[in-house]
């Protein structure tokens, strides 16, 4: 199949972006709006979170409430952040008292390069091996992965997390035990970078793996269909080299399903990160998000909610643009529905 | 079960350090004393106000305290149990109007600006009296401060308030910040609420939100050749299990208030080079307390509240809710208290016979289906403890025929629904004895007080002897005079149980061998750890 016309997909692409942009700003609404409601049926409120540690008499806590907002109904809070949104403001966090914008900014990088790596991980390494595996179905070693695999994907991510650390940082101690880098060491440029990366690896391989069946499996099932199909005997018959029709015939084609995947994972990625972060200590919005739910810190997680949102909406649409590149027959009407 | 001697042993170790408040050796003997050196210890929540002065709670002394200080703290052997800080001397009038404080000469603010008693004045009226979650109790009646010179200071109160409660409520209710900071705009937006000015042995350095607080030496500290070390580092590690590890991996030298679960002590206590310690918290006791809700027909009866108390095998509970690092509890002082715990009060053996009899006494009749009636039991989710205790609860009641179902929340819904909604009849609470039974255990059981304040008496509990008991004490200015007065309390508490104390616990650190001079007084994971040492 020969690869389309670069300005054919750049129209495509404006076209879904424009599509996709619009429907986003409905999604964003109901998500925004639905978080809220959500909170605010949950019982107790940021005071009650805060007083839990501190304790008060009954002025202090009308104090506490008169400050952070909580004495004005729902709905006035409700219209209130929803027309500071409008002005791109994200609001105070009442537990950091700090403008949200900066909390979350902090905090975005981890979580991406979290998400990013351990994505890289499970997508690459499974495909890889979904490929191995379905190049020779049925054999032993297409077995022995499927079932490995499977086994990966059955743990849960906090126990797998914490093997590792029990592993290779308490008892080999050839990596840290959590943490996004060395504490206050000062470090800058390529050191902390080496540092960030040393810090990342048990975390992503934790997270990573979990993920990695999916992409395994997929890509096994993909190539096994695709074993039948005519395109493949033709190029049988052609006399190619088994390893060309496993790579550029069989693989290619089911790789598009797991593009796919790899957007509707994102949103499954930000999900298990929560558990990660805490785990490994790594300071990123997972476990922000937690915090926020038992401090009820309304404004600080609709903040988070709202980024993860826009985070998941563009890998999407990023998926989207690939596979309109990948797959000629997809165009911009099916792709936007 | 090998393992039952071995939590056999450290129960009878863990009692004994509760119960001896008093003098023992230091037992920071780590090999030679080093000046210097970076200590590394787990924090496991990230409060965000970092003002003592405003926020008086364990969470924000155990970063504050070796930033800003007190005018005195808890000592094991000093008169009265205190010890000097910024006051090197206190002094009560007779007609209980006024406090003579002498402060400390020579003290500066971490900025160079020299500390006076001008300082312990503005905190004093515009902090802790106004601000204070404790304060705002113990200092209600403080009228002015006078400043005679720069190192006297003279609480004048509108009425006449005991010496005795003054005095126990300095170690913790008595942060001083500096006025020149703090005078200009509203103190609660004052950005040295996140990185507090003081005059303790450790500047506030740098807090990186989810990784840590670093905070650096002093190096013109009042205290001579202190502090010993460089740095201190508070690594947030939020998941339980991750201060055993970086204990065992040697990230960490120190977990304290029980960042390691009391399961994994036997184990981390069998790791070389680290050792599990139960004392220096002699003065951050928690009790463990079932709360009960009055206003639930069947638990207004005096006989069914003896009868749960009767149901609850106490010893049971700290051996296997608390491995041993407890102690069971008589009543509402816990017993480690050096000046007002008195035994001499009714006390309720575990004896499910006579519970059984007392509610047939009261008329609660078991059905046909063995159950005399249904009650909603909240545990506190603070604490695993709290939790656990919940569960061996609903058993214990289960065994005399009071069906408990229980209701698990998050903190936040809990302090609402026990505390505001009074959507409870029986909650398994923590509360927490400051050393003077005025600041925050007499309004567990006093009425009057408004809903939704928590750790407060919110079962509709009403007792006009016992609320009389408690206003006498309040002005009482001897202190004999108002030490009796306590005991009485005590014993009306246990005679008419408006709650149930069941236990009393505090906080086990595991350090490593090498970290020195810790442990060395009743508050010391909240004191200032000016002598701390790593040794090479």
């Amino acid at each position: 199949m020969a690869w389309p016309q670069p300005g054919f997909v750049m129209t495509r692409a404006l076209t879904l972006i424009r599509r996709r942009l619009v429907g986003s700003i409905f999604v964003l609404l109901i998500v925004v709006i639905g978080t809220f409601l959500l909170l605010e049926a949950a019982p107790g409120d940021a005071v009650d979170a805060y007083i839990v540690s501190t304790g008060g008499d009954a002025g202090m806590i009308e104090l506490l409430r008169h400050r952070w907002g909580l004495d004005q109904s729902e709905l006035t809070r409700l219209a209130n952040y929803l027309w500071a949104l409008l002005h791109l403001d994200l609001g105070q966090s009442v537990t950091f008292s700090r403008p949200i914008r900066d909390v979350i900014l902090e905090r975005l990088p981890n979580t991406l390069l979290l998400m990013v790596s351990a994505t890289a991980l499970s997508f690459g390494l499974g495909s890889a091996l979904g490929i191995y595996a379905g190049a020779r179905p049925g054999s032993f070693r297409d077995r022995f992965l499927s079932i490995g695999s499977l086994a990966l994907y059955a743990v849960p991510g906090f126990w797998l997390g914490l093997v590792l650390i029990v592993i290779f940082a308490v008892d080999l101690r050839w990596l840290p035990i959590g943490g996004i880098e060395t504490l206050a060491s000062d470090k800058t440029g390529r050191d902390r970078a080496v540092d960030i990366a040393v810090h990342l690896v048990l975390p992503v391989s934790a997270l990573g793996f979990i993920y990695l069946a999916l992409y395994l499996r997929m890509m096994r099932a993909g190539m096994a269909e695709a074993w039948r199909q005519d395109f493949v005997l033709a190029a049988r018959a052609r006399g190619l080299s088994r390893r060309r029709i496993v790579l550029s015939h069989i693989a290619r084609n089911a790789l598009l399903p797991l593009v796919t995947m790899l957007g509707l994972q994102s949103a499954q990625m930000l999900g298990g990160s929560v558990v990660i972060e805490s785990v490994f200590s790594v300071p990123g919005l997972g476990r922000l998000a937690q915090e926020a739910v038992s401090a009820r810190d309304t404004p600080l997680l609709l903040g988070i909610i709202l980024t993860s949102a826009v985070l998941v909406i563009l890998i999407n649409l990023l998926v989207d643009i690939a596979y309109a590149f990948l797959d000629p027959r997809v165009g911009a009407g099916e792709a936007g529905a | 079960m090998s393992g039952f001697t071995i939590s056999r042993r450290k129960m009878l170790a863990g009692s004994a350090m509760l119960l001896a408040s008093t003098a023992m050796p230091t037992l920071g003997r780590a090999q030679t004393p080093k000046k210097g050196g970076r200590l590394v210890l787990a924090a496991d929540s990230e409060p965000r106000n970092l003002n003592p002065a405003i926020v008086a709670s364990n969470g924000v002394f155990f970063i504050s305290s070796k930033i800003v200080e007190t005018l005195a703290e808890a000592s094991f052997d000093g008169k009265d149990g205190l010890a000097p800080r910024l006051a090197l001397g206190w002094e009560g009038a007779a007609d209980g109007l006024s406090v003579t404080f002498k402060l400390r000469d020579g003290v500066k603010w971490h900025d160079g600006k020299p500390f006076t008693s001008a300082d312990v004045a503005f905190s004093a009226l515009q902090i802790w009296k106004p601000l204070q979650n404790l304060g705002r109790t113990v200092f209600k009646d403080l009228a002015a401060v006078d400043t005679p010179d720069d190192l006297t200071a003279v609480f004048k109160f509108a009425k006449p308030t005991p010496f005795q409660l003054i005095r126990n409520a300095l170690p913790a209710l008595s942060s001083v910040v500096p006025k020149h900071i703090y005078e200009v705009g509203k103190i609660e937006d004052n950005p040295a609420n996140n990185a507090p000015i003081g005059t303790g042995p450790f500047k506030f350095g740098e807090y990186k939100a989810g990784q840590y607080y670093r905070l650096t030496k002093n190096t013109d500290y009042w205290g001579k050749d202190e502090p010993w070390l460089d740095e201190i580092i508070y690594q947030v590690l939020p998941d339980r299990t991750s201060a055993a590890n970086a204990l065992e991996a040697g990230e960490i030298q120190l977990a304290a208030f029980s960042a390691v679960p009391l399961a994994d002590l036997g184990r981390i206590s069998k790791v070389p080079g680290l050792r599990v310690i139960s004392k220096g918290y002699e003065g951050l006791t928690y009790q463990l307390v079932v709360e009960i809700n009055h206003r639930r027909k069947e638990l207004a009866d005096v006989k069914v509240r003896q009868a749960i108390a009767h149901a609850i095998d106490k010893d049971f509970v700290v051996k296997t809710v608390f491995l041993g690092y407890a102690a069971t509890a008589t009543g509402p002082v816990p017993k480690n208290d050096p000046q007002f715990y008195t035994a001499d009060v009714p006390t309720y053996p575990f004896d499910v016979a006579k519970a059984n009899a007392l509610l047939d006494e009261a008329g609660y009749k078991k059905g046909p289906d063995g159950k005399r009636f249904t009650l909603k039991l909240l545990p506190a989710p603070y604490f695993n403890e709290t939790k656990q205790f919940g569960d061996y609860l609903r058993q214990a009641l289960a065994a005399i025929g009071i069906d408990a179902e229980l209701v698990n929340n998050d903190s936040a819904a809990h302090i609402k629904a026990v505390y505001t909604d009074h959507a409870f009849d029986l909650a398994v609470g923590p509360p927490v004895f400051r050393g003077d039974p005025a600041i925050s255990t007499t309004i567990l059981v006093q009425s009057g007080i408004a809903d939704g304040v928590p750790f407060s008496n919110q079962g509709g509990y009403k007792n006009d002897a016992l609320d009389a008991l408690i206003a006498k004490a309040s002005e009482t200015l001897d202190t004999t005079a108002r030490t009796d007065l306590y005991k009485e309390f005590q014993k009306e508490v246990a005679a008419d149980l408006p709650l149930i104390n069941v236990a009393e616990w505090s906080f086990i650190s595991v350090a490593s061998d090498k970290l020195g001079n810790i442990a060395n007084n009743p508050r010391w994971a909240v004191s200032n750890w000016a002598d701390t040492y790593l040794a090479g």
